[in-house]
């Protein structure tokens, strides 16, 4: 390399670095950095009326699965938390089976329409991805309630003889996640549909595939990225949900996220609500690298 | 020959669209296909012949008409319950298996026992020289292996009848060449009747044992490739087989009158009237002016090739024709423009065309 | 008519359970619509059509403050944003891979991975620290935090049309003598305009629409639309709610509808 060549180069790294440094620095304020602070709160000692003081301690991060009995001082497993947890791990995980459950089809459905009708129905998919969550959920409290729609017409039809009070249990949860995040299912399983080939469907029947066998057996295995790409989109913000569970699950059948909101809260126990998102943090990236692992293995083909 | 064909489309027709816009892609075709046969579907692309092989495949369904396999009228079959299988023009190997696995599908889909799928397998793997790449991923492979492989799997659950939707397109000469004797290699061994859809007339002319000329959604003229070269019925078959020279001329009593009065008697009967005439180039001969039974014309200009000539000539009645003249040993300049010759050709090379 | 046709993209109860998603995705939105319309004062009832909750919400002092906040929060979030996008695009997709530029793009989508209750708390730490240190009390806060998670939508659709964009247009325009500078202010930039109007629009979107960092972020008496709903669908659930959320929605469909057909236009 010249002389020349070099410095043209360095000139260029130079200029890449400049131009990247606003949002480096707005992103390291108002992102990043404080999510370093929080992993440090994570072992300091709860203030009396909110907030830390500092003196050092991991009773936070062993609060999470223990609790320290009043009377004698013994640990014991704290159910409260492990049922809170059970229940977000569980209802993010029915989110995400029954989000691909609806959520394929209605992707296959948009990629077998002639060509110039698509970017339609991805738009219909489009709009409630965007469409303020906190109004979707609302939407949702209001067609489930015991004298919402869906009661109206389950009584109507003569399906149910009493309403369903479905608000504020973990069904309603579900319903509300599941409402919610598909639209992030079915954006990745289309990316990964369109690309898919259809002759291998012709020479899938052309070798005696029933239609399960093409399905189980061509298709899923072909578009596993995007399968697996929409799980994790759908699992990770299910697993951090607030505002749902707080609008349809009410004050009691709390998820990790509100939990983590009362301990700045009522809760007054902010070591432990840093404690418990750094554990989400941690869930969440393990998530991303086994994607990313599996992205590296997978991008071979397709 | 009572035995049912392998195949046999009787009227079948297919329309794409609806109503007004309908595209009639198959026009009423009907063919048997005799079982061991290596069957060749020619014609330019969008002729409907690959229409009719996805029709016999069950990919696509008639519009009306119907499908037989081995007798049978497959028409409402889907296409996982015909006995036969299809080798892609892209292939179509499933990207996610491997090369083993791509050879097996079918016969898992048919639930042979595992002993057996494992045995044909190799069996097939062996007959297509693969059996040292069965554990490769398909995209590992280059484009004459992928071929194998798209043959080993259509050929391991022992269809009825192999289709070849133009298999050999997407390789380069030597390669295609090298298959085209493979395909016939494996159709020889194997007695499985073979539909092959091409638009390559040389391909068709050497592997096929019969020929079915498709224009317009039409079969034009089904026979051997000698017959099909031979002996053209209508003025496209002799037109996208070879070269031709089209003539006008008028049959009366078994002879063919030409402008300027001159008379060939014919070898094969036809009715009396104005007909075209079709004449290969290489059956042509130039012969001085004025030889009895021959063509006079103007030599336009010649093309030089090596083993031969081609000369241009015009006609008295204006007809543009074409011959072909072996080149002298000696390397002498042939016919020179302006002159003006005969044209002789033997009464077996008239061929009366029916259009 | 073809008979006994068979479709091999055609997978048995499909189209019913897509159609059936299309429909569940759109008739809560559409009954929320249809009772902010609604004279009466349950949502179960429907007791004739007016206006009475737009009226109500309109004169409501409240949702007046929340909405003006709103307003300046995604105006100043979306317009910082998208100006740090455009830049960073620039230097990660017009040129060959700098060292770094992957730590760079994690930086970037970073707020699209955590989970935003997570960014949340981070930021409560954080600004609970510094509002004591400072005694500022301001919007700032919450423009910062909405400007930093709002820099990935804007970043996403104008790399995009970057990596899209005809890399001889630069050159030629190098070839006539144009400096860098005037290169990139008559060439590139008008080139990359749809795309950054893109971004805008959807880092103006994200920022309207969110909840939770708000939440965690605002000082007392700082609600913004979507807090102020939030708090009103906790007490009880009136028309006024729907009357705001429909207005919210229309506005989110507008700006998406011109995001669609600004995106479309160059396919």
């Amino acid at each position: 390399m010249s002389l020349a060549e070099a410095r043209r180069e360095r000139d260029q790294v130079r200029r890449s670095w400049l131009l990247s440094l606003p949002a480096l620095f707005l992103l390291a304020i108002g992102a990043i950095g404080p999510l370093f602070i929080m992993v440090v709160y994570s072992f300091l000692t709860p203030g009396k009326y909110g907030n830390v003081e500092w003196i050092f301690s991991t009773d936070a991060w062993r609060g999470i699965i223990f609790t320290k009995d009043i009377f004698d001082e013994t640990l014991k497993l704290a159910d409260a938390h492990l049922t809170i947890f059970w229940r977000s791990v569980k209802l993010s995980f029915l989110t995400t089976v029954f989000t691909f459950v609806v959520g394929f089809p209605t992707a296959w459905f948009i990629a077998t329409q002639p060509p110039r009708w698509r970017p339609f129905w991805l738009f219909l998919i489009t709009i409630p991805f965007w469409t303020n969550l906190l109004i979707r959920t609302f939407a949702i409290n209001q067609i489930i309630r015991t004298e919402g729609l869906l009661n109206t017409i389950l009584l109507k039809v003569g399906i149910i003889s009493t309403p369903l009070n479905l608000l504020y249990t973990d069904t309603a949860v579900f319903i509300g996640m599941t409402y919610v995040y598909l639209p992030l299912m079915v954006l990745p399983l289309y990316a990964a549909i369109d690309r898919f080939d259809h002759r291998l469907l012709e020479a899938g029947y052309d070798l005696y595939a029933s239609r399960m066998a093409v399905l189980r057996r061509i298709i899923f295995p072909i578009v596993k990225p995007g399968i697996v790409a929409g799980s994790i989109l759908v699992f990770i913000p299910s697993l951090g949900a607030y505002v749902t569970p707080r609008i349809l699950g009410g004050g009691r059948n709390m998820m990790i996220g509100n939990f983590i909101e009362l301990q700045f809260g009522q809760g007054r126990n902010w070591p432990l609500g840093a404690a418990l998102s750094v554990v989400l943090l941690l869930i969440v990236t393990a998530a991303l690298l086994v994607y990313v692992k599996f992205a590296n293995r997978e991008g071979g083909h397709g | 020959m009572t035995e049912a064909p392998a195949v046999e489309a009787r009227s079948a027709v297919k329309e794409f669209g609806q109503g007004e816009t309908a595209v009639r892609a198959l026009d009423t075709v009907s063919v048997a296909i005799r079982k061991g046969e290596f069957f060749t579907l020619l014609g330019p692309s969008g002729c409907g012949k690959t229409t009719l092989l996805r029709l016999i495949a069950g990919f696509d369904s008639t519009t009306s008409g119907a499908i037989l396999i081995d007798g049978e009228d497959v028409s409402e079959l889907p296409p996982n319950r015909r006995p036969v299988n299809t080798v892609f023009q892209s292939y179509a190997l499933f990207p996610h298996l491997t090369v083993a696995q791509n050879v097996a599908f079918g016969l898992e889909m048919l639930g042979r026992p595992k002993g057996e799928v494992a045995a044909r397998t190799a069996e097939m793997l062996a007959l297509v020289k693969l059996d040292q790449l069965a554990g490769r991923k398909t995209s590992q492979l280059s484009g004459g292996q992928q071929q194998r492989v798209a043959l080993a799997r259509a050929l391991a659950p022992r269809p009825k009848v192999l289709l070849l939707d133009e298999p050999l397109s997407a390789l380069d000469l030597k390669l295609r060449k090298e298959m085209q004797g493979e395909l016939k290699r494996l159709q020889l061994e194997t007695g499985i009747t073979f539909v092959f859809v091409t638009h390559d007339q040389e391909e068709a002319l050497t592997m096929s044992d019969r020929i079915g000329v498709m224009s317009g959604g039409r079969i034009l003229q089904i026979g051997t490739p000698r017959e099909i070269y031979a002996h053209p019925t209508n003025r496209f078959v002799a037109d996208f087989i070879g070269e031709t020279n089209f003539l006008s001329a008028r049959v009366r009593g078994g002879k063919a009158v030409f402008g300027g009065g001159v008379e060939v008697p014919l070898s094969r009967p036809a009715a009396d009237g104005d007909v075209t005439i079709a004449i290969r180039p290489e059956h042509m001969r130039l012969v001085p002016q004025g030889m009895a039974g021959a063509l006079s014309g103007t030599v336009s200009h010649a093309i030089y090739f090596g083993t031969d000539s081609h000369v241009h000539l015009k006609l008295i009645d204006g007809t543009e024709i074409v011959v072909r003249q072996q080149t002298d040993p000696d390397g002498s300049g042939g016919p020179k423009p302006g002159a003006v010759l005969g044209v002789s050709f033997p009464p077996a090379a008239v061929q009366v065309l029916e259009d | 008519m073809a008979r006994g046709t068979f479709t091999v993209t055609r997978l048995p109860g499909f189209n019913g359970i897509a159609i059936a998603v299309f429909v569940a995705l759109y008739a809560p939105i559409a009954m929320l619509v249809v009772n902010s319309f609604n004279a009466g004062d349950s949502i179960a009832i429907w007791e004739g059509t007016s206006l009475r909750w737009y009226e109500r919400a309109w004169a409501n002092a409240q949702v007046k403050d929340a909405t003006l906040r709103s307003l300046i929060i995604a105006t100043t979030a979306a317009t910082v944003a998208t100006i740090a996008a455009t830049m960073v695009a620039l230097a990660t997709t017009r040129k060959k891979p700098f060292r770094g530029q992957t730590a760079v793009y994690v930086a970037i989508n970073q707020p699209l991975m955590v989970p935003e209750i997570v960014t949340a708390v981070a930021l409560l730490i954080f600004f609970a620290t510094i509002k004591v240190a400072t005694g500022y009390q301001g919007l700032g806060y919450l423009i910062l935090a909405h400007t930093a998670f709002c820099i990935p939508f804007a970043y996403l659709p104008i790399r995009a049309r970057l990596e899209g964009m005809d890399m001889t247009l630069e050159t030629a325009a190098a070839d006539l003598y144009a400096t860098h500078w005037r290169t990139f202010r008559y060439v590139t930039l008008p080139l990359m305009a749809p795309g950054i109007l893109a971004g805008f629009m959807l880092a103006f979107v994200t920022s309207l629409d969110d909840v939770v960092i708000t939440l965690f972020v605002k000082s007392a008496g700082q609600d913004t639309l979507p807090t102020y709903l939030l708090g009103q669908i906790r007490r009880q659930v009136t028309g006024e709610v729907n009357a705001i959320s429909t207005v919210l929605l229309c506005l989110t469909v507008a700006l998406l509808t011109t995001f669609f057909l600004l995106t479309r236009k160059k396919s």
